[in-house]
């Protein structure tokens, strides 16, 4: 009979723990207008948003060179290489713009947000704030959900604009695709709302369930070595399914469905 | 009960299924240094939780200059708790900022006071624990005892009626040991403000402290004026005071006898 016991106490658990994570968001974005504050996300986007474009761009990059040189072999089978252009910037900025710099963020900036919240929650620096009546969720939970939601779109876009240049690199520079078709398919191709703009909503998406889960991890973790360790751990790993999941969704309901 | 700052009236808490305290009543006059002692793992800190309303006990009630905190709604509690303030073990200074800064916290979060008065009033503060000199160091450059004193000026920063000290000398050497207990006089006798003050530390303790509650097994099992304390008849204050290794409190935890363990016959 252990068993159902024990479906039943994680079940509980899960659903009080949901529960208290949204809790911790009501609580820290009810209290968001204030000036101090204002500042405080300043140097949280700097921290989470300007610290991660090194990373953010070099993948970027990357990813773009790699999908103009794939893309490239088979396109030209067909003589269609000039539609490489296209390829690579609507697989960027539909797909692998947001889930990349989702995953690439919830392991660079995702994971220092609930190691360092956990820290200061074992070091006993939350208390001490709530203690001082400085709600902890204001002053340090607020600035950090406001930067990541702000910072991850604009990482995003920034991906996939180095990311076409790869692809104009590699595609270009180097195979010797016509440069004027690589540009001008591209932009006959590509739409406004359709492809910017839903790629935009999904990294919005994606920054709110990434940044919410680290912090909220953070904010809940067992203040103790192990307890931070395993925060962390979780807060990559449950991130980036949830962004690979919800992006399946997001794109059944943006493309899928006409 | 004007005389009293803190009055913990008939409080039941327990955490996850164990009782940590039974029925307990303890009262801390104003103005006075009140030392809540007793065995570690017996909830001193979680006392000074609920005091400061980070808890709620199960029954009973706690209240703070006349009203009772765990009855208090969010913004209430927030208010109240600028008049009080806790000297954590650990000391929590923010690791991020420099001394200065950490007391100069509550200040600039809850005061409008211009830059320069904060600059002037930090310093006093941090004069009056001997730590002028290392305004601008990170609290990771700090020796302990030096932490401790930080986050000493970081507690009075805004002249609070109340000041909770969870474990002030744990880990301390003596020199530094004696410069808190120094320290806790004279804010006390300077300031009037009231004191708390959680420890295990019997000889520093009972020099400085007005009153002193000991706890164990759940209950107040004695209070009194030191004087009163040191000439206690009952066993298990005896025991504390005297650091007996058994009586009383256990030397063992709770187990099967040693032979039946050992012959495998606790199955």
């Amino acid at each position: 009979m252990n068993w159902i016991i024990d479906i039943g106490t994680n079940t509980l658990t899960k659903v009080v723990g949901i529960g208290r994570a949204f809790l911790m968001l009501t609580g820290a974005l009810i209290a968001f207008p204030q000036w101090k504050n204002v500042r405080l996300t300043i140097k949280q986007i700097y921290i989470v948003g300007v610290q991660s474009l090194l990373i953010i761009m070099v993948s970027g990059l990357f990813i773009g060179m790699v999908m103009a040189l794939q893309g490239y072999t088979i396109l030209v089978d067909y003589g269609a290489e000039g539609s490489l252009g296209p390829m690579v910037s609507l697989s960027l900025l539909r797909e692998l713009g947001p889930v990349v710099t989702g995953l690439l963020f919830a392991g660079r900036a995702g994971s220092a947000l609930t190691a360092e919240i956990g820290l200061m929650k074992a070091t006993e620096q939350l208390s001490s704030l709530e203690m001082m009546a400085v709600d902890p969720l204001r002053r340090i939970v607020a600035p950090r959900m406001w930067a990541g939601v702000i910072a991850m779109p604009m990482l995003a876009l920034i991906f996939s604009a180095i990311g076409i240049l790869g692809g104009h690199l590699v595609g270009v520079e180097w195979l010797g695709v016509d440069s004027g078709s690589y540009w001008s398919i591209m932009q006959a191709t590509v739409e406004w709302d359709k492809d910017v703009v839903n790629g935009v909503i999904k990294s919005i998406v994606f920054a709110i369930v990434v940044t919410w889960i680290a912090i909220f991890k953070g904010y809940d973790a067992i203040p103790t070595s192990e307890g931070i360790s395993l925060a962390t751990t979780q807060t990559v790993v449950l991130s980036s399914l949830t962004v690979l999941g919800l992006d399946f969704v997001l794109t059944a309901l943006m493309f899928g469905i006409n | 009960m004007n005389d009293h700052l803190v009055e913990i009236q008939n409080i039941t808490f327990s955490r996850s299924e164990r009782l940590i305290y039974d029925d307990i009543s303890i009262s801390i006059p104003k103005g006075k240094i009140t030392a809540i002692m007793g065995p570690s793992g017996i909830g001193k800190t979680t006392m000074l939780r609920l005091i400061g309303g980070q808890l709620k006990p199960d029954k009973g009630d706690i209240t703070f200059a006349g009203k009772s905190i765990p009855a208090m709604s969010r913004s209430t509690l927030y208010q109240t708790r600028k008049s009080m303030s806790m000297l954590f073990q650990s000391g929590a200074l923010f690791t991020d900022m420099s001394v200065f800064d950490n007391v100069a916290f509550a200040l600039r979060e809850h005061t409008q006071l211009s830059e320069s008065v904060i600059k002037t009033l930090v310093l006093l503060k941090l004069e009056a624990v001997g730590l002028r000199g290392a305004a601008q160091l990170l609290p990771s450059e700090l020796s302990g005892g030096m932490a401790r004193r930080a986050a000493l000026a970081r507690a009075i920063a805004l002249d609070p009626e109340l000041i909770m000290y969870d474990e002030p000398f744990a880990g301390q050497d003596p020199i530094s040991m004696g410069v808190l207990v120094k320290l806790i006089r004279s804010l006390s006798e300077a300031l009037s403000v009231t004191s708390i003050v959680v420890t295990h530390d019997v000889n520093e303790v009972l020099d400085i402290a007005d009153y002193v509650y000991i706890l164990a097994n759940q209950k107040v099992i004695g209070h009194g004026t030191a004087q009163q304390i040191k000439q206690s008849d009952s066993p298990l204050v005896q025991q504390f005071l005297q650091g007996q290794a058994d009586g009383p409190v256990p030397f063992h935890y709770p187990a099967p006898t040693l032979q039946a363990q050992l012959l495998g016959e606790d199955k």
